[in-house]
């Protein structure tokens, strides 16, 4: 390799390495922003103050969901396993929402502790099967689980 | 270079369409349906391939990037520009099926969570890298102004892979890891595989194609593509 092209190596390799130092700096700064959801955990710490909208992520408790019978209120536990929050929402929810699934809510809580949802979307795993399997596996009880998603990446203020 | 390209191209044709037959054959129609989606997964065989193309295009890119700066090879800086375009495509395609599937999957087209956000900049940094080049007057101010914004934006490459383990998003983690089980059944994961190498060979394909397009466009001075222009009675 000739001086000239070692000279240009190493500019290269400064530049992605300055580049690099100041992105992580940058989206370190903003992690708390990037953050999409809190989960129950942040919001029981006190991460937020009542009346500030954020979006709450966990998983819908088991035998939680209240629905209205005349209007399309409903009103549901969200839990990370640590910490739970109870969610009131008025509108339509989406195919995926069921109990013991993921969802991600955006809202503001009130001075009860409610968080009262203006949108609720469902956070789909990263496990894909065939009916057949996940019947099989839900009765071996080995059904895998996406618990650890949630809390595991919390911010603490 | 050109010859090499021109004998490889039509045998990428072939095999990229029979894996990609196979691969949607196995996948649409073979393939059972998720417990939890039914039919609609099937999206991923168009959309995770294109993903994971859209990052692989992008290293090839900001690789040929680095030596055309290093060592200013002619035929790198061909290479990165011929993959802009398509590299721009796959990110496309990838945000676009992602969307359809994540309207009645999550409820929502769009939402700016990590992943979501950093693979619209990658979509960016494509249009951006073309945009630069067409830009510029002079082609060498255009080739290396060109080349150091593609290696600058290498650093998104790592961020849209880990950003669903490193931040909350809405985005499900990677399904096939390197060092994991992946969590998807076998007989849907078989199919995925052949597209990603169906989508690995539409790429290369295109790439010679245009490699070639590209070589004789910068040589159009050159005695041997004057033979070649004469041969062929053009």
């Amino acid at each position: 390799m000739t001086p000239k092209r070692k000279q240009r190596l190493l500019m290269v390799c400064l530049m992605l390495s300055g580049v690099g130092v100041a992105v992580a700096f940058g989206v370190n700064a903003f992690k708390q922003n990037i953050m999409l959801f809190h989960s129950p955990s942040d919001v029981a710490a006190g991460a937020v103050e009542p009346g500030t909208p954020f979006r709450v992520g966990g998983m819908v408790i088991d035998g939680s969901v209240n629905r209205s019978s005349e209007t399309l209120a409903v009103s549901f536990g969200l839990t990370d396993h640590a910490e739970n929050i109870t969610v009131s929402f008025e509108g339509i929810l989406p195919d995926l929402f069921r109990e013991g699934q993921g969802i991600v809510a955006m809202g503001s809580i009130d001075d009860q502790g409610t968080f009262n949802a203006t949108e609720v979307l469902a956070k789909h795993d990263e496990n894909y099967m065939p009916p057949e399997v996940a019947e099989a596996l839900e009765k071996a009880g080995k059904m895998p689980g996406t618990a650890a998603n949630y809390g595991s990446k919390t911010v603490q203020p | 270079m050109y010859r090499f390209a021109e004998r490889l191209a039509p045998w990428l044709a072939i095999l990229c369409v029979l894996t990609l037959a196979a691969g949607l054959y196995l996948g649409l129609v073979v393939a059972p349906a998720d417990y939890e989606q039914g039919d609609s997964y099937r999206i991923i065989y168009i959309h995770v391939p294109a993903a994971w193309m859209s990052m692989f295009v992008y290293m090839v890119m900001a690789t040929s990037s680095a030596v055309f700066l290093i060592w200013r090879l002619k035929i790198a800086d061909i290479v990165a520009v011929a993959s802009a375009p398509i590299g721009a495509a796959f990110t496309a395609v990838a945000l676009l099926t992602g969307s359809f599937w994540g309207k009645p999957m999550w409820g929502t087209w769009w939402i700016w969570d990590a992943r979501l956000t950093s693979e619209l900049l990658l979509l960016f940094l494509y249009l951006g890298y073309l945009a630069l080049r067409g830009a510029l007057e002079s082609p060498q101010s255009a080739s290396k102004a060109a080349a150091i914004l593609a290696i600058v934006g290498v650093v998104n490459i790592p961020i849209i892979h880990f950003s669903v383990e490193w931040w909350n998003t809405l985005h499900q983690p990677a399904s096939i890891t390197k060092f994991d089980k992946p969590s998807m059944h076998i007989s849907m994961l078989r199919p995925l595989l052949l597209m990603v190498l169906a989508f690995q060979l539409l790429y290369f394909h295109n790439l010679m194609v245009r490699v070639r397009a590209l070589i004789l466009q910068r040589e159009n001075r050159a005695s041997w593509v004057a033979e070649l222009a004469e041969k062929n009675h053009v």
